[in-house]
């Protein structure tokens, strides 16, 4: 996020785009439902008439995967209706005059015939957006996990740049991170293309760095995602080591990934509950969970906090660092002889420019009124960095990017003529391998169920509350059928929690091409009764 | 802009819009409260926070009175004293007696704190109707004890601002005053997210929390240590007190200076806690034996044949075949380590999280 989570409570107009907030960071909401009861704007785009969308003053139902079209058309209207920064364009960003020339083919009416929204509708957003003191966007991965999240992300920083609304309190362009230390993981280097603290492994300076500090040279080039090694699996990839994922039923086309991790080698997994993928593991070591870890993490305002351990392990689970130093130890790997989790932490601020004001003595005293330990934190006295972008950008300026709208991977046709989006449920949480232990909450949501549209479910022979086999192009599942307005018409929602209902055997059709992020929120099917 | 005035005959300094109760809390005045949590708008309800304002013909509720320039306060004469004690014997007598255990809630312990403070025992001097009719619900998290409800309306209050649920209101006046869902049903079928905000917040444990209560059942400790951590869901970072009895996790509850959540939580962390102790989990490591099934293994012999594994695998494919995910659910430590390990082991980039799926 660009901004801290207490400015949720101050926009004057705000932006929520694929973002399931009540349901996916329900404490986040909160900030936001008090700016809308102190007569805040809310505008909400999203497929699904989510908790969100009832609060909203507009309703922007789009099309699964038609976001880059919304976007543009809302870009036209701030630009038709002069409604842009031009001081903060001049001095802050670069290329608008191009931007400029390229939205103007992209009217709210040509939108309209992609997303399905009303062009008056696309008008209103941008004229509110457009004229807000404080804008303000948030959004989550209903942008991003698209074959074209990038776009779709662009496309928001566009809106962000031509008005102005970055850099100030109320205002931002505001991703919300779904795993308490998914921000962590990635400041910490867990990233093929960066090493801790996003210094670019491509960049020469940055591998002299980390040979001196490792005392071995490191590939220049990129290494490949997650995405590609599974891919890869069996062909140049032949071993593996996954910490605490559970890998089979989070990612998409389950077949698929079950067939990558059977044809490694050696897989080892370290995780807390035996999971559908360590089940496939030839070595799988027990880890410590939370409530029974020191360490530290970081969260989506990249406030960087202290997890405390309050008892103790079962039986003979020990910390990930402890059993990831233990096999480099056998290997024979320098660096690695650590005995408590504090002396890690230190070494990853020393070698993070963006940690290098903190240490674990100061995030063990945890924020004060005068350090809020947000990264960057460029040294001891720097208090943190609340809110990003405030006088310059870190790349210098601000870019518009001219983008263009994609279909997806895979659209509705005669044979899948059904949009699935999938997403996750207030009371569960990812694979459920936590939330399914947690005893009551069962009481809340004990199955799985595919939310259509009322209409749809006489038009397509289904019955509330009975089965349906529900088909894609990459196989069969069968799921309890849900009658909700909250899915429009030709959409269905179902979430991936479920392992009796694994929806990610489905999905797959594609990845966004930089990230390599699946499409996981398109999916065409067939549904047919049972 | 900073201005002065007098509280109990000292000058205080005060900034614009501020109560004279938050300036009397900010100078170590132990003012008594019942329907006051800082997060919320002030109710004037309870009355207990009265102090004599000079210049006023009646004590006035200091939470509600906005502090002005030169006002002269006085928040524990005699005379106030006596008026809370009789405020508070009122309160009681609409109570049940009860020994509230500090596993109902955050605040549940408020009202038997105060009347230890003001001597009210047993006998009490007023006695008359009692109010609030306990409620069976079956969910398996809030406890619906009215009968130690007090009608200070923070439940209410909780959940319409700082939740913005409206799941609860008031029903009914009076000695007949009850706190309800829309038609008066169970909490599942009404607005209710079970964020259990009006547990924590309850200054009487009329609402409590089913689970810790449970879980108090089965260890012999029923006073709690807490340990401040960070909750294990999703990328908000609320801070959380961890409640621990014996070894064992009975509770949570919110930090109320959580720099992230401010006192707020969601059903997930407030609740879903107990996968931590659950028979389910890992206790030794497992190595794939020869029948293919995975078998209980030590340590020793479980580090042994992963390393082993990625020193063949290293042998025969070279530094380009070992890949590593980190998880985004471990401590950071863990995914630096997990980088580092790539990366000084074989001199690659390949190493990811599961930011991408």
């Amino acid at each position: 996020m660009s901004n801290p989570l207490v400015d949720m409570q101050k926009p004057d107009v705000i932006f929520c785009i694929g973002t399931n907030m009540t349901e996916c960071h329900p404490v986040a909401a909160t900030g936001l439902k008090k700016a809308v009861a102190r007569g805040a704007k809310l505008i909400v785009a999203d497929p699904r008439r989510i908790g969100l969308a009832e609060m909203s003053d507009l309703f922007l139902p789009l099309r699964v995967g038609s976001d880059t079209a919304l976007l543009l058309g809302m870009a036209h209207v701030i630009a038709r209706e002069g409604l842009i920064d031009e001081e903060f364009i001049k001095d802050r960003t670069t290329g608008f005059d191009d931007f400029f020339e390229h939205i103007s083919q992209w009217t709210p009416e040509w939108a309209e015939t992609i997303t399905g929204v009303p062009a008056r509708d696309i008008e209103q957003a941008a004229m509110w957006y457009g004229t807000a003191d404080r804008g303000a966007i948030y959004y989550t991965l209903g942008i991003t996990e698209h074959i074209c999240g990038v776009e779709n992300v662009q496309s928001l920083c566009n809106l962000a740049l031509m008005t102005g609304n970055v850099g100030r309190e109320g205002t931002g362009i505001n991703p919300m991170r779904g795993q308490n230390n998914i921000q962590g993981a990635g400041d910490s280097g867990a990233l093929p293309n960066n090493y801790p603290g996003f210094q670019a492994v491509t960049d020469p300076e940055y591998q002299s760095k980390f040979k001196a500090a490792y005392g071995t040279e490191v590939d220049l080039e990129k290494g490949i995602t997650k995405v590609t090694a599974l891919e890869l699996c069996g062909d140049s990839i032949h071993a593996m080591l996954i910490d605490g994922e559970n890998t089979l039923l989070s990612d998409p086309d389950r077949e698929h990934c079950e067939h990558a991790l059977r044809s490694l080698e050696h897989l080892v997994v370290i995780d807390i509950f035996l999971t559908e993928t360590a089940e496939l593991a030839d070595v799988v070591l027990p880890a410590t969970a939370w409530g029974e870890t020191d360490g530290v993490c970081t969260n989506t305002e990249r406030r960087v906090q202290r997890l405390r351990a309050a008892v103790p392990p079962p039986g003979e689970a020990k910390p990930d660092w402890w059993i990831i130093c233990q096999i480099a130890q056998r290997l024979g790997f320098k660096g690695f002889d650590f005995d408590a989790p504090k002396p890690i932490f230190n070494e990853l601020c020393q070698l993070s420019p963006i940690y290098a004001g903190l240490d674990w003595e100061r995030i063990d005293k945890g924020a004060t009124d005068i350090f809020n330990n947000q990264w960057p934190v460029p040294h001891k006295e720097h208090p943190g960095t609340p809110r990003l972008h405030e006088e310059t950008f870190v790349n210098g300026r601000g870019i518009f990017s001219n983008v263009h709208y994609r279909d997806p991977a895979e659209t509705i046709s005669d044979d899948f003529p059904v949009w699935l989006t999938t997403g996750r449920r207030l009371q569960s949480y990812h694979t459920r391998t936590q939330t399914g232990r947690a005893q009551g909450i069962d009481y809340l949501l004990s199955e799985e169920s595919l939310e259509v549209n009322p209409t749809d479910i006489d038009k397509w022979n289904l019955a509330d509350g009975e089965w349906c086999k529900m088909s894609s192009a990459r196989g069969s599942i069968t799921i309890k059928v849900k009658a909700t307005n909250r899915s429009p018409r030709g959409t269905v929602f179902a979430s991936f929690s479920f392992a009796d209902v694994p929806v990610n055997l489905l999905t797959g059709s594609g990845y966004d091409p930089i990230t390599h992020t699946a499409e996981l929120k398109v999916c065409p099917v067939r549904l047919e009764p049972l | 802009m900073t201005h002065i005035m007098e509280i109990d005959g000292v000058e205080v300094a005060f900034s614009e819009g501020e109560t004279v109760l938050e300036i009397a809390e900010r100078h170590q005045k132990e003012i008594p409260t019942l329907c006051y949590d800082p997060r919320l708008e002030p109710f004037g309800g309870c009355r207990l926070c009265i102090v004599e304002l000079e210049g006023a013909r009646n004590p006035v509720a200091s939470c509600t009175t906005k502090a002005t320039p030169g006002m002269v306060v006085r928040t524990a004469t005699d005379t106030i004293e006596a008026y809370r004690k009789t405020l508070l014997e009122m309160v009681v007598s609409e109570n049940r007696e009860v020994d509230v255990s500090p596993l109902r809630g955050y605040a549940s312990g408020e009202l038997t704190g105060l009347r230890e403070r003001y001597e009210i025992d047993g006998n009490p001097r007023i006695t008359g109707a009692t109010s609030g009719t306990s409620k069976t619900d079956d969910n398996p998290f809030i406890l619906r004890d009215y009968e130690l409800c007090i009608s200070c309306y923070r439940c209410v209050r909780v959940c319409a601002e700082q939740e913005g649920d409206h799941a609860i209101n008031v029903m009914n006046r009076g000695f007949h005053t009850q706190i309800t869902t829309e038609f008066d049903g169970l909490l599942r079928d009404s607005a209710c997210t079970f964020c259990g905000q009006c547990i924590q917040t309850c200054p009487t444990g009329a609402l409590g929390d089913k689970k810790a209560l449970r879980a108090a059942d089965d260890v012999a400790d029923a006073v709690p240590n807490k340990t401040r951590t960070i909750c294990p869901y999703c990328g908000v970072g609320c801070s959380v007190d961890v409640l621990t009895s014996n070894e064992k996790i009975v509770g949570i509850h919110p930090a109320m200076d959580g720099p992230a959540n401010q006192g707020a939580l969601c059903v997930k962390g407030q609740f879903a806690y107990d996968f931590v102790q659950h028979p389910d989990r890992l206790k030794t490591p497992l190595i794939r034996g020869e029948d293919g099934e995975l078998h209980e293994a030590t340590w020793e012999a479980a580090l042994d044949k992963a390393a082993a594994g990625y020193r063949k695998t290293y042998a025969e494919h070279g530094r380009h075949s070992i890949y590593g995910i980190a998880s985004g659910r471990a401590p950071s430590e863990a995914a630096y380590l997990m980088q580092k390990f790539i990366r000084v082991g074989y001199g690659t980039n390949y190493v990811d999280n599961c930011s991408r799926a």
